[in-house]
């Protein structure tokens, strides 16, 4: 009996985080093509609903409807369970996201590295529905977003480890703690922008989204997917953007922290906060989106491996050198 | 108790059957997917007795790194078709023999070494790794950083080695590669680029390259 009242339970918080993640999802999917639209001087959807803020409630629906067509050489079992590989593993990060001191469905030691292997779990994903497809596009963006998510990866790493000898603690809340006084924004900037292109490249963002260039590989790997299993990958490539927005406002823009620690700004809980600056990075996200120019794939790789793993990897010997200097290294 | 030996049960038959499978599977890619499924359900097992830390790395290092790296190669070299070959065809391959040999030495080592390991007498009483004072990532920096440093740097400097070598063996200056200088072109004046030609009718321009 105790069992399934504990099994209840977590079914029931569980859903209370992953309802309001998908909606989100569903919206930001309407916020971007909004904000793209309005640097196009476009009016981009603004048709069902007021707004246009249910186009991809609409959008959901005609997937639905759509058939789903695997291809006759296809290796079915890798084919379907891709896409479901990709959602999940975008949705179980959100486990650890904390939205306030105690918000958080599980408050484990090592939340940091726990989104950190998830998110590199990411590309099997990719490469799994690119190889199962059995055709030559798919299987060229399943290669080329591979190596591309592999090779941003690591400067993420370093930025994150960056973060980690300012706190001292591998836990989400304890990181959002050390910044009570001073956002790492400030004393880390230049590693936050660094931080911000690598999230565009890793979650496959215009200007680094050769996996998909349409101009050449139709639309990489998923070009032979169709209704709800192309819906699955588009949810899961948004949940993962979204991750990734709310990953950069914790290590650097404070988490759930006030901006300014003063009366009426006290009483804003912090969920909202916390969804304010995901905001803030998401329609960063848009913006670059809709301004700058896409890459050449091997000078995405330039900037992967030539610029930004050595910066971060002289800002990680900056810090700690600063650290020690200073005396503030963190004790435990 | 209970939930916590299902789970136990359920991983390390996952972790065994998947690698009993990473064997025996005929496509060399599904192979490498058992293989993944094998390295996540032994760090989940790592998570289960409290080495959260040993099982996030196990995570992001094997499966998010060297696995991806594992399924490019065996992708692009098509290693199923090679396979095929070598059982098929009637000339006798070189290749076999030398593995056999090199198993059968690993096979009596494992046994010498499984043979030799001596339990400790309180092994089963031990197993509980959590404390509640230190977390597990501390108490392993602790230990890294202090009384094996030197152990672990010089772990550290055969990865770098291993890493070089593999830079140096593959690594060939390929001729007639037309190279991009930004610096060259960021810094291209009009005068360079542009010349301005008198051109007289029914005679031409000659430029040369």
């Amino acid at each position: 009996m105790e069992y399934v009242n504990i099994i209840f339970q977590e079914t029931y918080k569980i859903l209370f985080l992953l309802v309001p993640v998908l909606v989100s999802v569903a919206m930001i999917v309407w916020l971007d093509r909004r904000v793209w639209a309005f640097v196009q001087k476009r009016q981009g959807p603004n048709v069902v609903g007021p707004f246009g803020l249910l186009q991809s409630l609409a959008d959901a629906l005609k997937y639905i409807f759509k058939e789903i067509i695997i291809p006759a050489s296809s290796n079915k079992i890798i084919f379907i369970l891709a896409p479901i590989i990709t959602m999940t593993l975008a949705l179980i990060a959100w486990a650890v996201i904390p939205f306030g001191v105690d918000q958080v469905l599980a408050d484990i030691n090592v939340g940091i590295l726990y989104i950190f292997a998830v998110s590199s779990l990411g590309v099997y994903g990719i490469i799994m529905g690119g190889w199962a497809s059995n055709s030559k596009y798919p299987f060229l963006g399943a290669i080329r977003s591979a190596a591309q998510m592999v090779s941003y990866e690591v400067s993420i790493g370093i930025i994150i480890i960056n973060v980690l000898l300012c706190v001292g603690s591998l836990n989400l809340n304890d990181i959002v703690i050390a910044q009570k006084n001073m956002w790492f924004v400030i004393p880390l900037f230049p590693m936050f922008v660094v931080f911000f292109i690598s999230a565009l490249a890793e979650t496959n963002r215009p200007p680094f989204d050769l996996p998909e260039a349409e101009a050449e590989l139709v639309a990489g790997y998923q070009t032979e997917y169709s209704g709800m299993m192309y819906a699955m990958f588009w949810l899961g490539e948004y949940a993962n953007i979204l991750l990734m927005c709310a990953l950069g406002s914790i290590l650097f823009l404070g988490g759930w922290l006030s901006p300014i620690d003063l009366y009426p700004f006290n009483l804003i809980p912090g969920a909202i906060w916390l969804i304010l600056k995901i905001l803030l990075l998401f329609i960063l996200f848009a913006l670059v989106k809709a301004i700058v120019p896409r890459y050449r794939y091997d000078q995405l790789m330039r900037l992967g491996w030539k610029i930004f793993l050595p910066l971060s990897l002289t800002y990680v010997v900056l810090t700690a050198s600063y650290l020690f200097y200073f005396n503030l290294l963190p004790t435990i | 108790m209970i939930a916590h030996a299902i789970f136990f049960y359920v991983f390390s038959i996952i972790a065994v059957v998947s690698a009993i499978m990473v064997t025996v599977s005929k496509n060399t890619v599904h192979s490498v997917f058992f293989l993944i499924l094998d390295f996540i359900s032994i760090s989940c097992l790592f998570i289960m007795v409290g080495a959260e830390f040993l099982g996030m790395i196990m995570l992001i290092v094997y499966v998010g790194a060297v696995a991806v790296l594992f399924l490019f190669v065996v992708m692009m070299l098509n290693v199923a078709q090679q396979k095929n070959q070598w059982f098929i065809s009637e000339q006798n391959s070189g290749h076999i023999p030398v593995g056999l040999l090199i198993s059968a030495i690993i096979f009596f080592e494992l046994i010498i070494v499984i043979g030799g390991w001596k339990y400790k007498p309180d092994l089963f009483e031990t197993t509980n790794l959590i404390t509640n004072e230190i977390s597990n990532t501390h108490s392993l920096g602790q230990v890294l950083y202090t009384d094996y440093i030197h152990i672990f740097q010089i772990s550290g400097m055969i990865l770098l080695i291993a890493m070089i070598g593999a830079i140096v063996l593959t690594f060939r200056q390929r001729e007639g590669v037309k190279k991009q200088s930004y610096l060259k072109q960021i810094s291209r004046e009009r005068s360079e680029g542009v010349e301005v030609l008198e051109v007289t009718s029914n005679k031409g321009v000659k430029i040369d390259d």
